[in-house]
């Protein structure tokens, strides 16, 4: 059986073979569709390398682009003869039609056979000087590929990158600022002076471009400008707000002003570099993207890097995501979550979108509602963040305590058991105002089976004993009675209050203390045997008995510091926000820090450039013309930034326009 | 950036694998196949996976897994929005996305996988630049392609690779030009038992079927623009023109396309276009219940309310339902629990209404709370949320372009509480 496998599928390759060989080019393309949906499905076609690999010099562009498909999967694995394609690869790289020199240059640099990397070196290197912004793209993407395949040309790479990241076309930002980030993260020096290009190209560039410059430029700003929040508890004075808030309505139109404002803002403590609200301002826009990635990194970016009182504006688009795909909604809510704690408020407007989904303080009243839902786990969840609600907001807490209880009354014994829990941490914080509260709890116990709640009932009801002294023994009695069939956790319980009642009321409760203690002695497991010897020991006055005994009471009875209810999303707004390792919470591979703002701003000169730049000529331009005609030039710069370098630096303001109508037309014929 | 991509259908066969490195083993997916098997529910299953050395993204359409290997960081939305560009573009080119369309369209689906990405970066994702280096299947084409041995790939590097129009093509003509423009806007709303609004949306979308020649420059605007609170738009819309004059311009592309979506400000009371009449209670003793709706158009801007259905999840305890209902017809599934009542057209004359009893599991307690009802809609020729286009200009081309403007209201997650 075996072998007539063996035999059959030797037989239907060698059948593969023949038509390869053949002269008839229809023959060939069906072989090698045959051969990729091989590969497509998983299957092993890779004996079949000597008969395709000859193929790669074919006339029929098609067959041509299989083969390639071919070789990128298995030149890998046949080293010796993936060599034998090489000089079609040379020979494709000198054709006149661009996109076969791209292509011929992607696969290339993607069959990863270490011999032929000087020949890649060689190829990138030539690419990224082509006429062709898309084969100079193909160069900054065979960038990385190399860097993995041999990390030792890095130096030589990183010449190569420096010189793409001076590329004015859109086409090849992207590319060349992910070849960037993939192998000489650390390298910001090389972004100085390309900053300004960068920023200004940012809305035209492809979205996917878009998301990694945004990403890079985050970091960038992080380590070459001030921290914009520095001096918030300075800012008290009303004046100097009013002063941030002209300046950035007149900074988007004027450019001078900016430089008088600067000049006059010498005196005071902080002003914004020009550069970084040029940052800001170029990609607010992008928020109303129809990307979902390219919203998230806008809002990162303005989260991280834009003053307080500017981070609003995200919270509008990225409750707009939540109508997107649920993927996308997990995604956006982690980091949702993340903002919200270290600003508060920002989504309050919205919080109607949100139902239960954030942390939010005021949503209490929707989570409520919730709570009569379906889903267990949900509901737990829901009464949880009900705790964290009242921990952080101390108005809304006794609406949460009598919201809770009556949960209590919920026939559902989950909701019951986590409302429970999440009361007894609340009380923890003022016990004084709520006996009332302990005494219902104390009711409970008869019917709640959770073994977890049940502690959490006898936690309270012993540490707050003295606010209940007529229930407290009462339901000791009934614990001991059912001490046998209990949980051990609640068994540990049941002695914690015991040793409390005898502390503060033994009169009462001596007998059944000692009883207790008794039954725990020879418990099954060891940890309750220990806890009774010990306690034991502790509290009944012995002759034998240490100094430890007159402690007693104030061991048992201290004072315990209430708890923090903490969201789980606490600790994660460390990673930067969007980040796989953000929403990990945990490291990935090639993570990039986000640095800390530094103490004092580095030298802002290094982003200057020659004035023959297109971005300067903008900026002349804006500063010339006067407020009006820059509004215009805003607009052009919209799509198609090519139209501002035509522009003369000196014109009136109604050539402008007509300048402008006629770039209008220019544009619809390029 | 995305290593490799595994295609999984709903019972867990993996029937497509692409790499954009170095080959990674499927054996990868093993942990993915743990995570579904803990979920349950496909659509549980979380988008995010960890695994020792590798991080496994996917996301779940049309019944199928698209689950995209990753081995450095990231941004997880930067993955999730492609691989659904991917399934847009699928849907594109083959009218649906399937497990059996991809398998009888296997060598494309390789070769868009191939164009699309480069070394795990995305390289060309435009639809038209796609259709000029890969032309989508047709019978006639490949009827022709037999014949004269020509190819379904394309030679040069299509123009719009170039351009910093990269969405639309070069040289487009056609005979009849028209431009066609679909406001749909879809209601999300909660009410409550007494039928007040707990919460109201209204979310929109623009979708366009533009088919003109040469390279029109269109310009769109509405007579109330400032009822958009909250717009998104296709990367052809520019953006500053829409922030100084509340106008939408842009270079269309090429045939169907989303031109923007919108949210109406919650400042805005949105008109709820019918309201619903229940009751639904069940007795204590004698296991059962009663359920009663009625149906009645509200604030229809005298339009007429099409395909209503109101849907119910019954609560487990209920085994049968005996209704009777004056208009349209009502199924209840006894294994899911759902209560579909499709009422139709709604006559403001005659209201229907659904009556009858539920007959619950005996000896069961009785279920907590009333089940919630879901509604759906339809309303032709209206934008509920009252927003109309104004005018359509087209600049840079002579000829005269036949223009149409459709309205559809729907409902979108719109529930009544009990």
């Amino acid at each position: 059986m075996l072998a007539f496998f063996l035999f059959y599928v030797f037989f239907r390759h060698d059948d593969l073979k023949e038509m390869l060989d053949s002269n008839k080019d229809s023959l060939k393309l069906e072989a090698m569709k045959r051969i990729v949906a091989m590969i497509a499905r998983g299957k092993n076609a890779s004996d079949l390398f000597p008969a395709v690999v000859k193929n790669v010099a074919c006339k029929n562009i098609e067959v041509k682009k299989l083969v390639y498909v071919y070789l990128v999967r298995y030149a890998e694995e046949q080293q010796d003869l993936a060599l034998l394609s090489i000089s079609t690869f040379q020979r494709g790289l000198k054709d006149p039609n661009q996109l076969i020199r791209a292509s011929a240059l992607r696969v290339l640099s993607s069959i990863r056979v270490t011999i032929i990397v000087p020949i890649m070196m060689l190829a990138i290197k030539e690419a990224a000087s082509d006429m062709s912004p898309y084969v100079r793209k193909t160069a900054a993407h065979a960038i990385p590929k190399l860097h993995s395949l041999d990390p030792e040309q890095k130096e030589q790479l990183i010449e190569v990158i420096e010189k793409l990241l001076a590329d004015k076309t859109t086409l090849v930002a992207g590319s060349v600022v992910m070849a960037f980030e993939e192998v000489c993260p650390d390298r910001i020096d090389l972004i100085h002076k390309n900053y300004r290009k960068l920023c200004n190209l940012l809305i035209d560039v492809e979205e996917w471009g878009q998301v990694v410059i945004i990403n890079m430029l985050t970091r960038y700003a992080r380590t070459q400008f001030l921290n914009p929040n520095i001096n918030e508890s300075l800012l008290e004075d009303g004046g100097e707000k009013a002063f941030y808030a002209s300046d950035d309505d007149e900074e988007e139109e004027d450019e001078e002003k900016k430089a008088e404002a600067a000049a006059l803002a010498k005196r005071k403590p902080y002003v914004m570099d020009p550069d970084h609200r040029l940052l800001l301002r170029n990609t607010k826009p992008l928020l109303q993207s129809r990307n979902a990635a390219v919203v998230m990194a806008v809002a990162q970016l303005y989260f991280h890097l834009a003053p307080k009182a500017e981070v609003g504006v995200i919270a509008k688009a990225l409750v707009r995501l939540m109508r997107s795909h649920s993927e996308v909604q997990y995604v956006v809510l982690q980091n949702v979550a993340t903002m919200t704690i270290k600003r508060r408020g920002m989504f309050e407007p919205y919080l109607k979108s949100f139902y239960i989904r954030s942390t939010d303080p005021t949503q209490i009243k929707i989570l409520k509602t919730y709570i009569k839902s379906m889903d267990k786990d949900f509901v737990a969840a829901s009464i949880q963040a009900i705790g964290r609600c009242a921990t952080n907001i101390g108005e809304v807490r006794d609406t949460c305590l009598n919201g809770l209880v009556q949960l209590l009354s919920n026939r559902d014994e989950l909701v019951v058991a986590e409302s429970v829990v999440v009361i007894k941490k609340l009380l923890q914080m003022q016990p004084e105002q709520h006996s009332d509260i302990i005494k219902h709890m104390a009711k409970l116990i008869d019917n709640i089976q959770v073994p977890m709640a049940r502690a959490s009932i006898l936690w309270l009801i012993g540490e707050y004993c003295e606010h209940v002294p007529k229930i407290a023994p009462d339901v000791l009695r009934k614990m001991a009675k059912t001490f046998t069939n209990e949980e051990d956790i609640v068994k540990l319980q049941i002695l914690n209050l015991a040793a409390k009642l005898y502390l503060t009321n033994s009169k009462q409760t001596k007998l059944l203390t000692q009883y207790v203690l008794n039954l725990a002695k020879y418990d099954q497991n060891y940890d309750i045997r220990d806890r009774a010897r010990f306690i034991r020991q502790l509290i009944v006055p012995t002759d034998k008995s240490g100094a430890l005994n007159k402690y007693a009471k104030k061991l048992f009875l201290a004072l315990k510091p209430a708890p923090v209810l903490e969201s789980p999303f606490k600790d994660r707004d460390h990673f930067q926000l969007g980040s796989l390792s953000h929403l990990l919470n945990a490291k990935a591979a090639g993570y990039q820090e986000l640095p800390d703002w530094p103490e004092s701003a580095p030298d802002p000169s290094v982003r200057n450039v020659e004035v023959k730049d297109s971005v300067c000529a903008e900026r002349t331009v804006l500063t010339e013309a006067g407020s009006e005609a820059s509004g215009v030039l805003l607009l052009q710069t919209s799509r198609g930034s090519s139209t501002v370098q035509d522009l003369p630096l000196k014109r009136s303001k109604a050539l402008t326009k007509t300048r402008y109508a006629q770039s209008l037309l220019y544009r619809s014929f390029a | 950036m995305i290593h490799s991509l595994f295609l999984i259908n709903n019972v867990g066969d993996l029937f497509l694998e692409k790499h954009w490195k170095s080959v990674i083993s499927r054996s990868v997916c093993d942990y993915f196949f743990e995570a579904r098997e803990k979920a349950g529910e496909p659509d549980n299953v979380p988008p995010v996976i960890r695994t020792p050395h590798h991080y496994l993204i996917n996301i779940y359409r049309d019944k199928i897994f698209f689950v995209s290997v990753i081995q450095t960081e990231v941004p997880p939305l930067f993955v999730i929005e492609f691989l659904h560009r991917v399934v847009e573009t699928f849907q594109d080119y083959f009218g649906e996305c399937s497990e059996t369309i991809i398998k009888d369209n296997l060598v494309i689906v390789y070769e868009l996988l191939e164009e699309m990405l480069d070394n795990g970066f995305p390289l060309a994702t435009e639809s038209n630049i796609l259709k000029e280096l890969i032309r989508p299947p047709n019978i006639l084409r490949s009827m022709v392609n037999t014949i004269t041995g020509s190819s379904n790939v394309g030679e040069t590097l299509p123009t719009g690779q170039l351009s910093t129009i990269p969405w639309r093509r070069a040289g487009v003509k056609y005979t009849n030009n028209e431009a066609y423009f679909d406001v749909v806007e879809e209601i999300d709303a909660i009410l409550d038992k007494s039928g007040s609004t707990v919460f109201a949306e209204i979310q929109g979308v623009i979708e366009a079927c533009v088919k003109l020649s040469g390279m029109p420059d269109l310009t769109l605007s509405f007579m109330n623009p400032r009822l958009l609170d909250d717009v998104s738009f296709h990367p052809c819309v520019r953006y500053k023109r829409w922030e100084s004059e509340r106008v939408i311009s842009f270079i269309p592309p090429d045939g169907n396309f989303q031109l923007m979506s919108y949210q109406i400000s919650a400042q805005n009371l949105v008109a709820i276009p019918v309201y619903v009449k229940q009751n639904i209670c069940f007795f204590e003793t004698g296991s059962s219940g009663r359920l009663d709706i009625t149906v009645g158009p509200k604030q229809t801007m005298g339009k007429t309310v099409e395909c209503l259905v109101v849907t119910i999840h019954m609560p487990k305890v209920v085994l049968s339902v005996h209704l009777n209902a004056t208009q349209g017809t009502y199924n209840y599934d006894l294994v899911t629990k759902i209560l579909v009542w499709d009422i139709g057209r709604l006559n403001p004359q005659k209201l229907p209404c659904l009556k009858g009893s539920l007959s619950l599991q005996s000896g069961a307690p009785k279920p907590e709370e009333n089940p919630s009802l879901n509604i759906d809609l339809k309303i032709q020729q209206l934008a509920i949320s009252g927003l109309k286009v104004n005018r359509l200009d087209m600049y840079g081309e002579k000829y005269k372009p036949f223009k149409g403007v459709k309205y559809v209201t729907k409902a979108g997650k719109f529930q009544v509480r009990t």
